[in-house]
């Protein structure tokens, strides 16, 4: 194919510029030594370390970190285990559950959020308990879940169905001839599943926001709240520091990952005999 | 390996907070606050006629820009050699991490009557313009946000657009214009369509980019629906109503698009 001129560069560029220029003008201006978001006052750390004694963004912060973590762990191991269920289902069953499974990645945050919240608000009042950490747990599995499911499902449509028959042929139960062997397999797509599911978390604010309650607060709902009142430039701090962090960790996974498919493609390589390699 | 019995519990877990939920919105809809069965909720709802249209029209809005700039971009970076497109996608996928509330404020100090635009406007004698809190300021929030949902789809077609099927056309006799429109138009339509879901279901249904960047000038439906259920209008009831109205035009939207795409089957984002 033609390779890119000047014009399409320069119109990929811009759309970057787009998507950058609003970050770039948080970072700066993190660093100023006013409060203004507009004009700049000389260089700063002052909002960093305001923000370090803002007890209210280190909770939050640690709410949210506490309940992705754990909701995309849950979410992973659940989700696994549910799509070699799904796996196992015959084509119609198998249809309807996907087709229930779709609902939280197709509807709209807000009524995923707001019917929950019915859910456990009428819950609450029947069994005794109040919105809390509890709730914002089992919503973020739920809209996790999804995800998993469907970055697995495929590993499985891929793998060989023999291998696992092989490995029980020579000895292994079941349970060994899933760990040594289907596992390994589907790996890849059970670590993308709990990365994206990771990723859902951390982003969400519109479901957090039904179901947490008012004592149970996550950062971007601490985000929120200081938007409607006084903006302080603390979140232009905290904001820089969320950008770096994840960028670092974007280019670890990225070349965790790029250095994970050349062992794999050097592992079926040398395991698949030449006529079977596709 | 197959044991069909793994997925028992999950489905138990959707039937309780997946389907249980939106059934529930279904009742309140349908009830009034007394618990009695009513169709008020709904025959109130004439007086949001202009909050649907709004809401609908800004999100169209939203979608068509993502669309002419998303489709170029994802066309461009499939052309792109491996090296620049790994680099390319994880810079679109960045702003996607940093919460997406950051993202939109940060759009206020670029755009207020004092940002940082007016400034560069009037430091080179151009008159300033009056953008936050307008329309136009919620849909560049949207465009903005929900950009990389339309170019990410579309780009993970593209790529798999085999070159010899291009190469095949050009050797009979295709010019550029007919590559483009018999093939690789017609081959990246699932992510299209895709793109269009992801970037109009969460434009037509947001409430924090509004609150952000429209002020009070714009309310939409989600605004609208926060309001019923958090806010001081409290009546989850005309809440639920409104909630299910915009779940089922969303839904017919999207099937007038699926027959529009003969049933292609969607192409997942990652």
């Amino acid at each position: 194919m033609k390779k890119n001129g000047v014009f399409s560069r320069a119109f990929m560029a811009l759309v970057f510029l787009f998507l950058y220029a609003p970050i770039f003008v948080l970072v700066v201006f993190s660093f100023n030594a006013i409060k203004s978001r507009t004009t700049w006052g000389g260089f700063s750390l002052h909002w960093y370390v305001e923000l370090f004694h803002n007890t209210r963004i280190l909770e939050a912060l640690r709410t949210t970190l506490t309940v992705s973590v754990l909701a995309a762990a849950i979410a992973t191991v659940a989700g696994t285990a549910a799509a070699i269920g799904f796996y196992s289902m015959r084509r119609r069953p198998r249809g309807i559950c996907l087709a229930v499974n779709n609902i939280p990645m197709t509807n709209a945050d807000i009524i995923t959020g707001v019917s929950l919240m019915l859910l456990f608000v009428l819950l609450g009042r029947q069994l005794g308990f109040k919105l809390g950490f509890g709730t914002l747990l089992i919503a973020h599995i739920t809209f996790d879940i999804p995800y998993v499911i469907l970055s697995v499902l495929p590993k499985l449509r891929q793998l060989d169905p023999n291998i696992y028959e092989a490995a029980q042929d020579l000895g292994a139960t079941g349970l060994t001839a899933f760990r040594k062997v289907v596992l390994p397999e589907i790996m890849p797509g059970v670590w993308n599943g709990a990365l994206i599911a990771f990723t859902m978390s951390i982003d969400d604010f519109v479901i957090s926001y039904f179901t947490a309650g008012s004592k149970t607060s996550t950062l971007a709902m601490e985000i929120y709240a200081m938007t409607r009142r006084r903006i302080s430039p603390q979140i232009n701090a905290l904001s820089t520091l969320l950008f770096v962090v994840v960028l670092a960790l974007l280019v670890v996974i990225n070349l965790r990952q790029s250095r994970q498919e050349q062992a794999a493609r050097l592992r079926r390589a040398t395991l698949r005999s030449p006529q079977k390699e596709r | 390996m197959r044991n069909k019995y793994l997925a028992v519990p999950y489905v138990v877990w959707m039937a309780v907070f997946v389907v249980a939920p939106l059934v529930l919105v279904v009742v309140y809809a349908f009830t009034a606050r007394d618990g009695g069965l009513t169709l008020s909720n709904f025959t109130s709802m004439h007086q949001y006629v202009g909050v649907f249209g709004n809401s609908f029209l800004l999100a169209l809005i939203a979608t068509a820009v993502c669309l002419a700039v998303g489709y170029p971009m994802a066309f461009l970076l499939a052309r792109e050699g491996e090296r620049i497109r790994q680099i390319a996608i994880m810079l679109i996928m960045l702003p996607m991490w940093m919460n997406f509330l950051l993202r939109t404020y940060a759009w206020m100090s670029l755009l207020e009557d004092t940002g940082l635009i007016n400034r560069l406007l009037s430091l080179l004698h151009l008159p300033t313009l009056h953008m936050i809190n307008t329309p136009g300021a919620v849909v560049l929030g949207m465009v903005y946000n929900f950009l990389p949902f339309m170019v990410l789809p579309i780009y993970s077609v593209m790529e798999k657009i085999d070159p010899k099927v291009i190469e095949a056309a050009q050797d009979l006799g295709a010019d550029s214009v007919t590559v483009f429109r018999r093939i690789i138009l017609p081959l990246s339509l699932p992510g299209v369509l895709s793109g269009i879901t992801m970037v109009f279901i969460p434009s037509v249904s947001t409430f924090v980019i509004t609150q952000l960047l429209g002020g009070s000038m714009t309310m939409l439906l989600g605004d609208l629906i926060q309001t019923q259920f958090m806010g001081t209008a409290y009546n989850p009831h005309l809440g639920s109503a409104i909630a299910l109205v915009m779940m089922l035009l969303v839904l017919v939207c999207m099937a007038i698009m699926n027959r529009f795409g003969e049933g292609e089957e969607g192409a997942v984002m990652l």
